[in-house]
């Protein structure tokens, strides 16, 4: 009986400490976005404030008035950025898909010499780092004069790009079972028609969702924009944010706003996405 | 093989190869040439001069260069077992939740849709040692009494780059690593759980080995980002204070672009592309290791 209350308490103890653990780590995940949307929206004079208001009083959307009003107010154009970041972003996704479902095609259907070194090289052109790529590219686009053009970057990033996509888009047409393609050739399908009205349409969600995952590369990439890019030609949101925290001036509520402008495309796509992204990197984990 | 004809596998691979050759193997071969040159962005004729290897002694002998270098090794190794460690845990915490799994599989996404330079910047605001909220809510609850230095202290510094880096990059631990959970069959767990097993036991020898590869997967993953640090560093700090949270790239941007010494910035990158390369490489054989050793068991 004392036994049997025992063993209740600690388990109930031990329930409580998972919901509280539960709890602190999502606080820990979740409060730093909560805090710059929070900042977005309140006076600078409350940011500043000492001692601290922890509860705003005034919420208003003047920073994002601000920063949507043109060069003058705001500071930065973030409305250029912003159309900078959207072309360059999604030109490179597509581009990166096409090449991406061709060599994810051929690494998921086909045999071939050397194959797995041949995807281990493709996976190593991604580890360069951002900043060691862009000594030579910076070089080079200087010479050829692509240097502050959306042509320059997006072929950059369609580079960055392709290596992952294809890693994702070859887990995805390996859990589309072979005997489907292969039923729909002996019905009298081509290869190209099998893999447009079979393979293509159930690997369908997945290479949407590893095109959402190359968007958001390009959407927050950094090393390579920040020196391969001039002026509001091709300046994409991330540099154009280390801009705005390099001026003198140091304006956190603008800065807040600029951050969560940066971060609503992102976190849109990514809830769209999330189930299958994690299908597609585990499917070879137990297969193999 | 009659005559030569394409194959097809050669076909669909012929235009990743060329963009990733035209984009990054051209450039880099490039990148090496110059590495061997004293090439400077304001004088073009040094690109030809030829000076063999002496931007690597340079580099060798240069005590700052091994202290980043040693600077970025701690903090990848520091870093991503930390993530590895927290990831596990937090992935064992929303498995065990019965209610709002999906939601809080959301919730732990969320740090992945974050630019590494927004990471930098939201933690810039957060470590900042007047208006931050961390040192407010330090004072607050009366644990200091002045404003700690976060950011302008070295060491501070270093920790809080620490501690933005671990919380971008945990998610991506605990999202794969909650999915081998999740693909895990239930048998072996019950069936050590009759044979008498400790939860502890059951873990290490049950669950731990079934959802290794996954942790290698993400660790995969994440080693061929590992120079997203950069953006970090680059927004937070910038290898301040007086160097002390330098690492490679933030030197390698430094000597190329603000010193204009592109031939030994070149150099430099070298040792950190061999870096990124190294840890992919060991954690891609990890992974393949752990896929045959799971084909075997399963």
């Amino acid at each position: 009986m004392d036994q049997n209350r025992l063993h209740r308490i600690r388990r109930e103890a031990l329930g409580i400490a998972h919901g509280v653990g539960l709890f602190l780590a999502m606080l820990v995940i979740c409060l730093p976005g909560i805090w710059i949307v929070l900042s977005s929206l309140r006076p600078t004079v409350e940011i500043m404030a000492k001692p601290p208001v922890w509860i705003p009083q005034r919420l208003s959307p003047d920073a994002y008035i601000a920063m949507f009003s043109g060069v003058g107010k705001g500071g930065i154009p973030v409305l250029d950025y912003f159309r900078n970041s959207l072309i360059i972003s999604v030109t490179s996704t597509l581009i990166a898909i096409a090449i991406g479902m061709a060599s994810g095609y051929a690494f998921a259907r086909y045999r071939f010499r050397a194959k797995s070194a041949m995807f281990l090289g493709l996976m190593l052109t991604r580890t360069v780092p951002g900043i060691a790529l862009s000594l030579p590219l910076f070089f080079v686009y200087a010479r050829l004069g692509i240097i502050d053009t959306h042509f320059g970057l997006i072929l950059a990033y369609v580079a960055l790009n392709v290596p992952f996509t294809i890693w994702l888009i070859d887990g995805f047409f390996r859990q589309v079972p072979k005997d489907l393609a292969e039923a729909a050739q002996i019905d009298g399908c081509t290869r190209w028609q099998a893999f447009w009205q079979v393979e293509f349409p159930l690997a369908g969600p997945g290479i949407a969702s590893a095109g959402i995952f190359a968007f958001l590369t390009s959407w927050n990439e950094f090393a390579l924009a920040s020196q391969l890019t001039r002026s509001i030609n091709s300046k994409t949101l991330p540099v154009g944010l280390l801009d705005y925290t390099a001026e003198f001036t140091i304006d956190w509520r603008g800065m807040c706003a600029l951050a969560v402008v940066m971060i609503i495309p992102a976190l849109t796509l990514t809830f769209i996405v999330q189930k299958h992204l994690v299908g597609g990197l585990t499917s070879g984990a137990v297969k193999g | 093989m009659k005559g030569w004809r394409p194959s097809a596998p050669f076909l669909l691979l012929l235009p990743a190869v060329m963009v990733l050759a035209a984009v990054v193997v051209v450039p880099l071969l490039l990148s090496l040439y110059s590495s061997f040159t004293p090439f400077r962005l304001t004088r073009p004729e040094t690109f030809w001069v030829f000076i063999g290897a002496r931007n690597y002694v340079n580099i060798l002998t240069n005590r700052d260069f091994w202290i980043a270098f040693a600077r970025t090794v701690v903090l990848l190794t520091v870093a991503l077992n930390l993530e590895m460690l927290i990831g596990l845990g937090l992935a064992l915490l929303v498995e065990k939740a019965s209610r709002g799994q999906r939601i809080l599989r959301t919730i732990m996404m969320f740090p992945m849709m974050f630019s590494p330079i927004l990471v930098g910047f939201q933690f810039k605001f957060m470590f900042n040692d007047n208006i931050g909220l961390v040192n407010n809510a330090l004072q607050a609850l009366g644990l200091t009494g002045r404003a700690i230095p976060w950011l302008i202290d070295g060491d501070l510094a270093f920790i809080a780059i620490l501690i933005a880096e671990i919380w971008s990059s945990t998610s991506v631990f605990a999202i794969l690593i909650l999915a081998g959970l999740l693909a895990m069959p239930r048998e072996p767990i019950e069936a050590a759980r009759v044979d008498g097993c400790t939860p502890w036991q059951t873990f290490r020898y049950v669950t731990w080995p079934f959802i290794m590869p996954f942790a290698f997967i993400a660790m995969t993953i994440r080693s061929l980002d590992v120079a997203r640090a950069y953006d970090i560093v680059k927004i937070m700090t910038d290898g301040g204070p007086a160097g002390r949270t330098e690492l490679v790239w933030t030197l390698v941007a430094r000597t190329g672009y603000s010193d204009a010494r592109m031939g030994l910035a070149n150099a430099m990158a070298y040792f950190s592309i061999l870096l990124s390369i190294l840890f992919t490489v060991y954690f891609y054989r990890k992974l393949a290791a752990a896929r045959t050793q799971i084909a075997a068991e399963w």
